[in-house]
């Protein structure tokens, strides 16, 4: 089911893109937003259910105090106005994960509103500062989860019946949504995923959340619409959901930018619906048609209270927020001496904080850096999963740092020390010890393993001897495969050099 | 106010997901309009800059602590369902996606 | 032992306490009434034999170990079956829930559970609290014991029966919109409604959340006086719960002194459609609290001629959403799964199955008057005209300290009289629908009986938290009738 697709530049020169981004957070609170029940990720199906969480007849929601500060600090970090009196409003609509049929959320009166974040993404001029505005960041409670059985994609479509589990359901969620973004142009796709990359490390920094896509506590529906130019009105838009990573999120935009582009050029008009992203074929199919708007029926919540946060709790928090993450990274970058697009691809890899922990625990900004974004970001790509999934610490990074400048590892020697440390081996040092990695650094061991080497390849000593330095690379080989690696490369050349006399 | 029509009580009824009868759905229509003509006489009342209730006492700010509280037995909630399996509820294939 | 079902709350827990009988008798003196009168009356919906002789058993017990009680221990109790109670079916009037047992406990019970109170059986009501006459059960209506072919009121019919019955000394009932207040005025008891926030709802199966109030029923003043202070106080299960701590309504119900109280007379829940009888019997009460001391004033309340519009038009709407969750997927009824139906038909189906047709009507009505395009005009207005009404009793409060009506315009109809007419149904509650809206307390004691030889109650209104005050003169009433009458108005019924 392929969808005619129109050149991105083709689109880019037609149309003008019109984003708008809601992102749901899903708080790491330790009970759920209106009763007690744990949140633990991965407990056995409705284990921690309650009345109150199940809907049952007679049960009563009591708001969780802790979400109700960390929605308010989520605010204030996006620059929002804080309500000083808002409610709750029941949004009724019918659906087997949703135990009440209908969901405790906010609707006219959210307790943040009027905000913005900027971020910085890569042009053709250099680096460009958007600033995404914020319409408003409100408390909501998740649904159940369903388990689609009997079809043959475990999705909805063909399934004969479902399981439920309503463990999930009542967590304290906060939905983030955007105004419409407009002035993208063609970096709509980077400026959307540079958004909610930035909005990830700006709620990783306040600690309110895990922000792990994958796992679904951050959650991302890109909405999309084209028009014909900045000042015509804007166009129908579709929603897209089930946009799981960073990727995902600049793949489907630029993905639905093309295939609207398409039909418009066509003349066949955008049908508004939901659509549902697919990151392995890489398009967007058509999910719900939202043209007949289900009509919610919201009402204030008559089972809860106000909130009115005083002005004093606000300030409060607003003086304990962490430092904002925009002037956090300048601050590093400056630092450590590198540049913005440098600092980004830290802050995209979601190392900055691992980063951070390693140069805490003694290693230097340059090699932690080294570390995190090269090899252990590879590994995390291939086993994927995000960084700091990964079964070492910075610690242990800051461990194995050591091991190296002190002269007993070196690159190579290192990896291998890692391979240990993801497998549960142990400490780095311990690793090192058990599998014997050590750089020979003995100059007379060295010695003795390049005159065989010398012995055993006497065309190139005699290439050496008469000048051409450049055959010395074939004899630091045969001593590299004769220390297995572990010798000082830069060392043994140089004794080559030595002993034949350059 | 205006009447409301067998149509409006179809598609209220889908709305609350029930099922009416063309009997009920005539019924329903004609005791309605009877209602909301008994009930019509609120709009009498000019309250443009009156503030609604929605609580007898206002009370705001009324939060409970994040801590963890014992959950129910999973026996217990899945005995009384209508269908259970593999410790979550089983329900007939869902339509609408979500 | 027959003497046992006619003796009050306090006279039962006295005994119980002093060793004179024993709990276990006073259980199974009740539990043997229900069986004489019960097919008759159709006040219960499940009587709990067993459970009841267990909590009788270990009052006795601590009594027997000298441990100190709480004033109703022992003492038998009807619940309404819209409170949940772990293991004991709980189907609030409807087909919708026939069988479920909940997993949890009311507050309410769990309160009366620690006072040692014996809860006899759940009894019947109104589907889902929605009604005046007990007509709209699932399970029958139930049958007044003045003239069984009479309503008992609704929507706490089977409680205000099972008290008026002398199968339970105490029952517990709820109120929305007069639930409480008009089954009590018509089976010739006293019933009350708590100010909202009062008595806690956690385990109250929902109805109209902003109104719905759960309140005591006996047949005295003292005994509900009582009744009310052990359930009434701050539950931080319901975020709607009052702080404030239970005023004094034991000692108000005994002083009865209203020799210094402002007494105000709605001008406005009189004249056409309140029977003369009704009035008659008003009017002399009032002559009785003037006798009393009391100063009675005229007041009037013009919002309240809105009350009836407001209330038919907020509850149905909290109502609709309230009732989405009997889905048929979690608990409850599940009708037409037969594999090949959707998750969707088969909730349709369920829902069409399992609720009756006043439910039905409530929930097409509520989704209306919130959907798109008319929530201003109809919740919203509903809204505002609360906020009138809630002035008007503010003002009032200005010049006196409670004010009073007949509790319901007429005397118990007759069963089948009304049921296919709900405007004219929805009428017995407009002397009680105010203070509903308004969240203030309110109760409803026996004045005497109307020009069909059948009850009438007098309803007193008090400022919100001032539940006091309406035990105060509604103690007055019954002592002053007392005198008149050498009783109870109930010992006029003709036995059953």
């Amino acid at each position: 089911m392929s969808a005619p697709l129109i050149d991105f530049d083709e689109v880019i020169a037609n149309f003008d893109p019109v984003l708008g981004l809601e992102v749901h957070v899903e708080l790491g609170t330790a009970s759920k937003m209106f009763c007690g029940c744990a949140t633990e990720f991965g407990a056995e199906p409705n284990t921690q259910v309650c009345p109150t969480c199940l809907g049952l007849p007679g049960s009563l929601p009591v708001v969780n105090g802790t979400a109700v500060e960390s929605a308010i600090r989520i605010g204030l970090a996006l620059n929002c106005s804080i309500a000083s009196w808002c409610r709750f409003a029941r949004k009724n609509y019918f659906y087997p994960d949703m135990p009440k049929n209908f969901q405790t959320s906010q609707y006219d009166e959210p307790i943040c509103y009027e905000g913005y974040l900027d971020v910085d993404v890569e042009t053709d001029e250099g680096t460009r500062t958007f600033r995404v505005e914020i319409e408003r960041a409100h408390m909501e409670e998740d649904t159940g989860k369903s388990l689609h059985v009997g079809g043959s994609t475990g999705r909805i479509h063909g399934a004969d019946f479902s399981l439920v589990d309503y463990n999930r359901a009542g967590i304290p969620l906060i939905e983030i949504v955007t105004k419409p973004l407009e002035g993208a142009g063609k970096y709509a796709p980077e400026v959307a995923k540079a958004y909610v990359g930035a909005l990830r490390e700006l709620l990783r920094g306040l600690g309110v959340s895990d922000v792990k896509m994958e796992q679904g506590s951050l959650r991302c529906d890109v909405n999309l619409s084209l028009r014909a130019s900045p000042d015509a009105p804007l166009g129908t838009r579709t929603e897209t959901k089930n946009v799981n990573s960073l990727r995902s999120v600049e793949r489907a935009i630029r993905y639905e930018m093309q295939r609207q582009a398409a039909l418009l050029t066509d003349g066949t008009a955008i049908i508004q619906e939901t659509r549902h992203w697919h990151e392995d074929t890489g398009v967007t199919t058509s999910g719900r048609v939202k043209s007949d708007a289900e009509d919610y029926r919201y009402f204030p919540e008559p089972d809860l209270v106000p909130v009115a946060p005083s002005a004093e709790w606000i300030e409060q928090l607003r003086s304990q927020l962490p430092e904002p993450p925009a002037e956090r990274s300048k601050r590093l970058r400056e630092e450590w001496g590198i540049s913005e697009k440098e600092m980004q691809s830290v802050i995209n890899a979601g190392a900055l904080d691992l980063v951070l922990a390693t140069i805490a625990e003694g290693a230097d900004p340059a090699a932690s850096r080294k570390w995190w974004l090269g090899e252990l970001a590879r590994r995390a790509n291939d086993e994927g999963v995000e960084l700091e999934s990964l079964a070492i610490t910075a610690q242990q990074v800051a461990d194995l740092e050591g091991l190296v400048q002190s002269g007993r590892l070196n690159d190579k020697l290192a990896r291998q020390v890692i391979d240990g440390v993801l497998a549960g081996e142990g400490e780095p040092a311990a690793v090192a010890d058990s599998r014997g990695l050590q750089i020979v650094s003995d100059d007379s061991a060295l010695l003795e393993a390049i005159k065989a080497a010398i012995e055993a390849d006497p065309d190139a000593a005699q290439k050496i001897r008469d000048g051409k330095v450049a055959a010395a690379g074939a004899l630091v080989g045969s001593v590299m495969k004769a220390t297995k690696g572990q010798a000082d490369a830069a060392r043994v050349r140089e004794l080559v050099l030595q002993e034949l006399g350059q | 106010m205006s009447a409301i029509s067998r149509d409006d009580v179809a598609h209220l009824a889908s709305l609350a997901r029930i099922e009416l009868t063309e009997q009920e759905l005539n019924d329903y229509a004609g005791q309605l309009d009877v209602i909301l003509t008994a009930v019509a006489s609120i709009s009498e009342v000019a309250a443009d800059d009156i503030p609604p209730t929605t609580h007898a006492v206002p009370v705001v700010n009324v939060f409970r602590d994040d801590v963890v509280t014992p959950s129910l037995d999973r026996d217990s909630v899945l005995d009384h369902a209508p269908a259970a399996e593999d410790g979550r509820f089983r329900v007939p294939r869902i339509l609408d996606e979500e | 032992m027959s003497d046992l079902i006619h003796a009050s709350a306090v006279e039962l827990a006295a005994q119980i306490a002093n060793k004179t009988v024993s709990a276990v008798e006073v259980t199974q003196a009740h539990l043997d009434r229900i069986v004489e009168v019960d097919g008759r009356v159709n006040a219960f919906l499940h009587v709990d034999g067993d459970g009841a002789l267990e909590q009788a058993r270990a009052v006795d017990h601590a009594v027997a170990s000298g441990q100190a009680l709480s004033p109703l221990a022992g003492v038998p109790l009807a619940l309404k079956d819209v409170l949940t109670q772990t293991g004991v079916p709980t189907t609030a009037g409807s087909k919708i829930l026939e069988g479920w047992r909940p997993p949890y406990d009311a507050t309410v019970v769990e309160r009366l559970r620690n006072a040692g109170v014996v809860i006899l059986g759940k009894t019947n009501m109104d589907e889902f609290a929605m009604g005046s006459s007990t007509e709209n059960s699932a399970y029958g209506p139930t049958h007044n014991p003045w003239d069984l072919d009479r309503i008992p009121g609704g929507s706490s019919g089977g409680s205000a029966a099972a008290v008026s019955a002398y199968e339970a000394p105490l029952a517990i009932g709820t109120d929305t919109g007069g639930s409480i207040r008009q089954p009590a005025a018509v089976t010739g008891i006293v019933g009350a409604k708590p100010t909202y926030g009062a008595v806690s709802r956690y385990g109250l199966v929902a109805f109209s959340s902003s109104l719905d109030q759960a309140g005591p029923f006996a047949r005295t003043v003292a005994d509900t006086a009582l009744l009310h202070s052990v359930i009434a106080g701050h539950d931080p299960r319901d975020s709607t719960s009052i702080k404030e701590p239970v005023p004094d309504v034991v000692g108000a119900a005994m002083s009865a002194d209203v020799s210094k109280m402002r007494i105000g007379v709605v001008r406005e829940l009189s004249g056409e459609g309140y029977q003369p009888g009704v009035q008659a019997r008003f009017d002399e009460a009032v002559e009785l609290l003037r006798a009393q001391g009391a100063e009675i004033i005229d007041i009037s309340c013009p919002s309240f001629t809105y009350a009836l519009g407001a209330y038919y038009l907020i509850a149905p709407s909290e109502c609709s959403s309230n009732l989405a969750r009997f889905d048929a997927m979690r608990f409850g009824l599940r009708t037409d799964d037969n594999g090949e139906l959707s998750a969707e038909d088969v909730m349709r189906h369920t829902r069409a199955a399992g609720f009756g047709p006043e439910v039905k009507r409530r929930i097409i009505l509520g989704t209306y008057a919130l959907s798109s395009g008319y929530y201003d005009a109809y919740y919203g207005q509903a809204q505002k005209v609360r906020t009138l009404i809630t002035r008007d009793f503010e003002a009032a409060w200005a010049s006196v300290d409670v004010l009073i009506s007949p509790t319901t315009p007429t005397e118990p109809f007759r069963i089948g009289e009304r049921v296919n007419d709900p405007v004219a149904m929805y009428k017995a509650d407009l002397c009680t629908l105010p203070s509903s809206l308004y969240g203030g307390p309110a109760i409803s004691v026996p004045i005497g009986l109307g020009d069909e030889n059948l009850p009438v109650g007098l309803q007193v209104m008090a400022p919100v938290m001032a539940d006091d005050q309406v035990y105060r003169v509604a103690g007055a009433v019954e002592k002053a009738l007392a005198q008149q009458w050498g009783g109870l108005l109930l010992d006029q019924a003709v036995a059953l």
